[in-house]
């Protein structure tokens, strides 16, 4: 047998292995008694749609979800609008104070937020009054750093040529950037969101300690609290927690699919690399 | 047209300062502001009082420090993590460069294989510790499959196999990220270097060996940085996945242990200073990896 052969025989294995939770959670959502013997990985029968009305029931699963998206938006806007700004000005533009602006952001992808909740915590809960709040939640995301650093690669990497030109022809630098920069980067702007989107979406450490109103917090908490809560005391508490889990994940996972051409190793490397 | 002295205070293009504004107020905000703040608050009394009540908060030295540094659920938690890190760590690194080459020399179905590894990465935490909770449970599919095997008791309330359960389960879930870096890397590698070792019989093994793994240094170096800042971060999974620090806390983590000092129980300052000691030590790790490993 080839080496060639060999390699993808592995590779695929490889990926069954690590799609097989996604496969498990699917069908366990699916089921009116978990079978965890061998034989249940594929089940014959005892299909039901029992556990998301159930877990419906316990967590108020729409506001949630609502919670989710209106987080995650207020981020991803913060993002395109003022990392676009920064991303352009770190690029193209001569002002003072770039180069410290450049190594604190380079700083802020090393010393990640969880070691500052602390005091953002006591910032924004106790001298902003944020707590319980959407605002609360956004702010520390508000801009994402990798994706402004994803801009500024894209637009380091637009010829000098074009900017020259336009300056000969008197286009002022706003003019330049809104007309001929920023139309030439949309797919970075594709790409950044996507990167943006994992953040606020899945967080779960910061929205959980601003928020005790249940009716604000995002589907990464209210299913976590019922894990860690309620799950014991329903009939079947897997089925229920694997069909919330089922909703958590599966505008991630369809967002990526879709947009996997916009997810590679190079856009990707570009934002990350120091 | 700016005048030269404008241009000599604000620099050539005094527009970037209007543009880079938000941004930099944002920095300064949740980053360089929270930073000094956890300085200051890990060196002084700090204590939750109502708002606008002036309250006195005495510097106290390195108090808060020894006081972290003595307490022997700190230093659990932060052996846990170096169990964590041992584990995760070299398990990534491998995984990530063996999955990547095996990807980039792939034809066919290369997309499929590549969402396929990353999906993980995409999907939020806490779904996924649901299903592995589900998996991992006492009476669970992997219990199922190794028989009179499974460990008593079983994993996730296990203290010996709490900590590794987790250290595979982030491993599985970052791995995409790591395997899209050593893609990048890879794809760099000019080819001739590839058909020189063929000329000195190095293929196979020998080339990955020899050209691939040299010609990836900067990216694992890369890699084993952010693993170690995620194994820092880590927070998410034992609370959830071992129920809050598992067994006599064989699965805390230092972000873990910070939240219930500083905000559970109420002593912020302590809880400042766990996380100084982290922000130092992940900047002191991030620094030997990088002197250990793009040394020639």
């Amino acid at each position: 047998m080839s080496r060639t052969f060999w390699t993808r025989t592995a590779l695929f294995l490889g990926a069954l292995v690590f799609l097989f939770p996604f496969y498990y959670m699917l069908v366990g959502s699916f089921q009116k008694t978990p079978d965890t013997t061998v034989r249940g990985i594929f089940p014959t029968g005892g299909w039901t749609l029992d556990n998301y009305t159930d877990i419906n029931s316990r967590v108020n699963l729409l506001q949630s979800l609502l919670n989710s998206v209106i987080v995650t938006s207020g981020v991803l806007l913060g993002t395109v609008v003022f990392g676009v700004l920064a991303g352009y000005a770190l690029a193209r533009l001569h002002f003072r104070g770039r180069g410290t602006l450049f190594a604190v952001m380079l700083l802020v992808q090393i010393i990640p937020f969880q070691l500052l909740i602390i005091p953002i915590y006591v910032m924004i809960v106790r001298s902003y009054g944020l707590a319980d709040s959407y605002a609360g939640m956004i702010l520390p995301f508000a801009i994402n750093s990798t994706a402004v650093f994803v801009f500024r690669q894209f637009f380091i990497g637009l010829p000098d040529d074009l900017f020259s030109a336009a300056m000969l022809d008197g286009a002022s630098e706003l003019r330049i950037m809104w007309s001929i920069a920023i139309p030439l980067v949309r797919p970075a702007i594709l790409t950044a969101c996507l990167i943006t989107f994992i953040g606020p979406w899945n967080e779960f450490l910061w929205p959980f300690l601003v928020t005790k109103n249940q009716d604000l917090q995002p589907l990464a908490v209210t299913l976590a609290n019922y894990i860690s809560n309620i799950a014991g005391r329903a009939t079947n508490p897997f089925g229920a927690i694997l069909a919330g889990a089922v909703v958590l994940a599966a505008p991630a996972v369809a967002l990526f699919v879709v947009f996997q051409k916009h997810f590679t190793a190079t856009e990707i490397s570009s934002g990350v690399k120091g | 047209m700016s005048t030269p002295v404008t241009q000599r205070i604000l620099g050539r293009h005094p527009l970037g300062l209007l543009f880079a504004a938000p941004y930099a107020v944002f920095l300064a905000m949740v980053f360089a502001w929270p930073l000094a703040l956890a300085v200051w608050m890990s060196f002084h009394d700090y204590f939750f009082a109502a708002p606008g009540v002036p309250v006195d908060r005495p510097f106290v030295g390195l108090d808060n420090y020894v006081t972290v540094l003595g307490d022997p659920d700190v230093r659990r938690s932060f052996v846990n993590v170096g169990i964590f890190l041992l584990i995760n760590v070299p398990l990534t690194v491998v995984l990530s460069l063996v999955l990547a080459a095996g990807l980039n020399a792939a034809v066919r179905a290369r997309t499929f294989l590549r969402v396929s590894y990353y999906v993980p990465y995409v999907t939020a935490s806490v779904a996924l510790v649901a299903v592995w909770l589900f998996l991992f449970s006492s009476g669970g599919l992997v219990n199922e499959i190794l028989g009179p095997l499974a460990p008593s008791p079983s994993w996730l309330v296990n203290a010996k196999a709490a900590m590794p359960v987790i250290a595979l389960f982030v491993t599985w879930k970052q791995l995409g990220l790591f395997i899209l870096l050593y893609l990048a890397a890879l794809q760099a590698i000019p080819r001739d270097l590839y058909d020189a070792a063929a000329v000195d019989r190095a293929t196979g093994l020998r080339a990955f060996w020899h050209v691939t793994v040299p010609g990836v240094r900067p990216a694992t170096t890369l890699v084993v940085i952010l693993a170690t800042i995620t194994g820092a971060n880590l927070f998410t999974e034992p609370y959830l996945l071992t129920n809050g620090g598992g067994p006599d806390g064989a699965s805390t983590s230092p972000v873990f242990v910070m939240y219930q000092k500083g905000i559970e129980q109420g002593n912020p300052d302590t809880a400042a200073a766990i996380g100084v000691v982290l922000v130092v030590a992940v900047l002191l790790i991030s620094l030997v990896n990088r002197k250990l490993l793009e040394r020639d």
